[in-house]
């Protein structure tokens, strides 16, 4: 049938609507590696939009509780109201249970946040990170609408497509002879994660100026900085 | 539905009569309301950059007093910068109406506050925090307010300088500029920085008239008058400047 696309009422709506896009890109990297007993994640502390550098010293990692750690990446506007949203959800669950919420409990909570925004999404990547009950270290990867993976190390963000294959080869052992035979330690994470900023920052302009590396162990979360290339 | 759109080959030709309809003859231009370009061709009464950094004693932000009305300068004496409570102070780039209707919310807030016996006044990080909220709930509406905003002045006896625009896009700094401003004043602010760390009131205040030059030479929708706010322990100090008699347009002569 010949109906012309204009005439639709999916075209004519009110004018404003089409002027206004509710998103912006504000860049960032996040990389996540769990061990046996430890989990890693780092995230750069560039704030940018387009060309400009917004501020140089903006971490996006977000201590949920003493056990697990979030990351996001995207648009700074959602990430803003997606961590309050689940800040509240787990103050309040630890009011309700006199428990704070465990990793895994955390990872389907915020699966679910982001599904519940499915056709107006927040557009951010996450990574989550902590223990799961058998105490092992344990990272989540995370879409904008909700798709959850569990994995042991990941990146994610606007310099996801230098640093992850790095990590496949390195953490993953993907495409190696034997794999990968020893357990990672958190020296060898560290000086990967590092490593894996240095390199992204010479050739992605999201990412840079500085990276915050948490390390998450049973007994606390510690916190150590090093910089970035600053153009 | 007309029984013409049905035919197999409905037009003469593209764009052309259609069969069992009235003819709109090209070029007579009938605006409708959903005409998807309305906004742009009536664009509404904005302001350009606002600026603002941290210094020794507290913080520092100015915003010069023109209402641009698309590139016609239709207002030179408004204000883009108010004092909230003694320890906030809002400047906003962006479209005016929008920011006037947001400085009668918050001042009726404080009035609220006030009435009601608070012990606590509206602080700058309580301020930027309710910002955010509104702003980014009216672009989820898809019903924005038009404002880069800036909040400077304190929180919890801390200097504070915080950004939110229209989406809802939130960050604190040491420095935060809207507008022209992010590509002029920013670099200046930083180098000034990296040369000092800690400014002084002194020397923050001519940084200030620096950067708000640069963007009168450079930025066609600012103007040589602005407001500038200082904040410290002490409370807010907003004064009026003006360096016009100091700017030096020799260069626009230059072969004639």
């Amino acid at each position: 049938m010949a109906l012309s696309l204009e005439h639709t009422e999916e075209y004519m709506r009110d004018p404003r609507k089409h002027q206004f896009s509710p998103y912006a890109d504000n860049g960032g990297t996040s990389i996540a590696i769990a061990g046996d007993d430890f989990v890693m994640l780092a995230s750069d502390t560039r704030l940018s939009q387009g060309y400009n550098v917004l501020s140089r010293n903006h971490s996006k990692c977000f201590k949920l509780t003493s056990q697990t750690l979030l990351s996001s990446t995207g648009c700074l506007a959602d990430v803003l109201t997606l961590t309050k949203i689940l800040e509240a959800r787990l103050t309040n669950y630890a009011h309700e249970h006199l428990e704070t919420m465990s990793t895994t409990a955390i990872a389907q909570l915020l699966s679910t946040l982001l599904y519940w925004r499915r056709f107006f999404p927040y557009y951010v990547s996450n990574i989550l990170v902590g223990f799961d009950e058998d105490g092992k270290g344990v990272v989540y990867h995370y879409d904008p609408v909700g798709h959850m993976e569990k994995m042991t190390y990941c990146a994610s963000g606007a310099s996801v497509t230098l640093i992850q294959p790095l990590l496949d080869n390195l953490v993953g052992g993907k495409n190696m002879k034997d794999g990968r035979t020893t357990p990672i330690t958190q020296d060898f994470a560290k000086r990967l994660i590092h490593d894996g900023f240095v390199s992204a920052a010479e050739r992605e302009i999201a990412t840079g100026d500085g990276c915050t590396i948490y390390t998450i162990t049973k007994d606390d979360v510690t916190e150590e900085t090093f910089k970035l290339r600053k153009d | 539905m007309n029984i013409s759109r049905q035919l197999v080959n409905p037009m003469l030709w593209s764009g052309g009569p259609v069969p069992g309809e009235f003819y709109e003859f090209p070029r007579i231009c009938r605006k409708t309301e959903s005409d998807p370009l309305k906004h742009t061709l009536y664009p509404s009464t904005s302001g350009t950059s606002v600026v603002g950094f941290t210094y020794k004693d507290g913080v520092m932000i100015a915003a010069d007093t023109k209402g641009s009305y698309g590139s016609l300068s239709r207002f030179m004496d408004i204000d883009r910068l108010f004092k909230a409570t003694d320890q906030a102070v809002l400047a906003c780039g962006g479209d005016i109406a929008d920011y006037q209707f947001i400085k009668d919310v918050i001042e009726q807030k404080v009035r609220d506050d006030e009435c009601a016996g608070s012990m606590k006044v509206l602080d700058a990080g309580s301020l930027h925090c309710w910002l955010t909220r509104v702003l980014y709930n009216r672009r989820t509406r898809f019903d924005p307010l038009w404002l880069d905003c800036v909040v400077a002045g304190f929180k919890a006896g801390k200097p504070f300088l915080g950004f939110v625009n229209k989406i809802g896009m939130a960050y604190e700094a040491d420095e935060i500029a809207s507008g022209f401003g992010v590509h002029f004043s920013l670099p200046m602010i930083r180098d000034a920085r990296d040369k000092k760390s800690e400014l002084t009131k002194e020397e923050a205040r001519k940084l200030m008239r620096e950067c708000m030059k640069i963007l009168y030479y450079r930025d066609c929708k600012a103007h040589h008058k602005y407001q500038i706010a200082d904040i410290t322990a002490e409370g807010v100090k907003i004064d009026v400047c003006d360096f016009k008699k100091e700017t030096n347009w020799d260069v626009a002569f230059y072969g004639n």
